[in-house]
């Protein structure tokens, strides 16, 4: 399952065709310090790519983190609800979302590029 | 304010020095001097205190006071023991804001972490915020807390108190929040949730109406269908009903007037929000969390407070940052006088006496109760000549119940005597019976 990276500091891991998990990088971890608080969205919610679809809260900060598909949320990761500081322990082994019916993306990265941006 | 002392002369001009000025009036230069002031306000001096004293009692005088009042309608009058003035007017709590600089106002934090525990064991509900304005604002605040980005639409029972429907809808224009007003029968809300997508419900307990819903059947019922219930209740009425945790509402909301603060002209009131734990990151305003401080020792914080509008800026959804300190403390110290077993005393009076009332008008010719659904200290009753029953009252120096839509909404509390109430019966008899 490869990896893929979008300029706004999310991964995507797709599962086939049209369904991926989707998560942080370690970078948005680790720029956001302890992460306290993530708003799970609930299945079926619309994802458009490049709009908000939920917000983390970490002791310094609430951001929002966005979509980097156009689909529907078919799962949140409800471990996220107890323990949100598994995204700052393991960010790729954390999904936040489960996304289906994926029919548009982002412009990915590769981890390559994606690494030279926040090199910056 | 034993703690307020003035600087000297020398002690200013050690301070003008300090900053390297020489008159006070330099450090305003960086006014421009179109917009400052030529000529001194044109505002009358002052007065000796005893001219004062006498301007504001002749003013004082034009207030008519009723020696007896039997009108509730959202404001209620209840006894407020002495002690609670007494906390209240300590200089220390004299503040009507919220720290803002909290933690070093431990007692403050105190104050109000012993109001919200109060709350919460006087609803049954896990959290309670500090506070908001009134009751009113608890109840918009609560609707906005229920929305998610699948369900927004509100339903607004139509028997609740109408400046609490005013206040919802208002919110709900300003954030494009779809609502739904569901009529009632025979003075309870008529609720019918079959393919309902709402977010939220919002009822009264007891309504504007005085009667008693069946809040544990619509919990149930809107439950199945994955809508929040918020319960608008007069936290009088808690001591004897069930409350909003024991039939299984999502929030608690109410104005806290009756809890030890004064009818005043209709201000400042308090509103009270409490709600299960898992809405305490949608509930808004300030928190206070105990903890321990680095020697271990019991201490006060704000806490969660990424949740509120200074940090989440425009993705807050409420941008209430502040509270009601000194009427929330009123409400704390009235609950700790009254003690459990003092609130449902004055709670049993206030049922005891309004059926009472309500009894005896039914005697009168003509007038009956317009519902005949259980009610607390409220009721509405069908009266033949509303406004001159009320008038004859009024001239007798009693104030009369609320006139909603050609009937009379009567409140009793613990405040009114049996002889008041045969008093004021006996002239809407006068009236009405002939």
């Amino acid at each position: 399952m490869s990896i893929k990276f979008t300029k706004t500091h999310e991964w995507v891991k797709f599962t086939d065709d049209n369904t991926a998990y989707i998560g942080i990088t370690d970078y948005a971890q680790s720029e956001l310090g302890d992460v306290v608080y993530i708003r799970l969205p609930e299945a079926g919610e619309t994802l458009t790519t490049g709009q908000p679809f939920t917000d983390i809260e970490s002791v310094k900060a609430v951001s929002e983190i966005f979509s980097p598909v156009d689909g529907v949320v078919s799962e949140s990761n409800e471990l996220l609800d107890a323990a949100p500081e598994l995204i700052n322990e393991a960010p790729y082994d954390t999904w936040i979302i489960k996304a289906e019916n994926i029919n548009k993306t982002a412009e990915f990265l590769t981890e390559e590029e994606y690494n030279e941006i926040i090199k910056g | 304010m034993a703690n307020y002392i003035s600087i000297t002369e020398s002690e200013k001009k050690q301070m003008l020095d300090a900053v390297g000025v020489s008159e006070i009036e330099e450090l305003f230069g960086g006014i421009p001097e179109k917009v400052t002031l030529k000529a001194p306000l044109a505002i009358p001096h002052g007065l000796p205190e005893q001219k004062v004293f006498a301007k504001m009692s002749a003013m004082a005088a034009k207030n008519k006071v009723y020696r007896s009042i039997f009108r509730g309608g959202g404001a209620y009058r209840h006894y407020i023991p002495a002690v609670v003035d007494s906390i209240c007017s300590k200089e220390e709590f004299v503040t009507a804001y919220t720290p803002y600089q909290p933690e070093i106002s431990q007692g403050v934090l105190q104050a109000i972490f012993e109001y919200q525990s109060m709350i919460c064991r006087l609803t049954d509900m896990d959290v309670s915020n500090a506070s908001v304005y009134d009751g009113a604002t608890a109840a918009a605040e609560a609707v906005a807390m229920c929305k998610t980005p699948r369900k927004n639409k509100a339903l607004l029972s139509s028997a609740l108190n109408p400046q609490i429907i005013e206040t919802v809808k208002t919110y709900c224009f300003g954030s494009d929040t779809p609502y739904e007003i569901l009529p009632h029968t025979d003075g309870k809300t008529n609720v019918d949730f079959s393919d309902s997508d709402a977010s939220c419900i919002i009822i009264s307990q007891p309504n504007f109406y005085g009667v008693i819903e069946d809040v544990e059947k619509i919990c149930e019922n809107a439950h199945g269908k994955g809508i929040k219930v918020i319960v608008c209740c007069n936290p009088i009425s808690l001591a004897l009903l069930k409350t909003p945790g024991e039939c299984g509402a999502d929030i608690a909301v109410g104005d806290a007037q009756p809890l030890g603060i004064p009818l005043s002209f209709g201000g400042p009131y308090l509103g009270f929000m409490a709600c299960k734990t898992e809405l305490t990151r949608k509930l808004p305003g300030r928190i206070v969390g105990q903890t321990t401080d680095t020697r271990g020792n019991r201490a006060f914080v704000l806490t969660l407070q990424a949740r509120e509008q200074h940090i989440r800026r425009e993705k807050a959804s409420s941008n209430i940052c502040s509270n009601q300190a000194l009427c929330a403390l009123r409400a704390g110290v009235y609950l700790s006088a009254m003690g459990s077993r003092g609130l449902e005393r004055a709670a049993s009076h206030c049922a005891a006496k309004a059926h009472y009332m309500a009894a005896e008008l039914c005697k009168i010719k003509g007038v009956s109760l317009a519902y005949k659904n259980e009610f607390f200290n409220e009721f509405l009753t069908i009266c033949p000549k509303p406004e001159a029953a009320l008038s004859a009252l009024d001239d007798a120096g009693i104030l009369g119940g609320l006139v909603v839509d050609g009937k009379v909404l009567w409140c009793v509390t613990e405040q009114n005597s049996i002889d008041e109430i045969d008093e004021a019966v006996g002239i809407v008899r006068e009236v009405c019976g002939k």
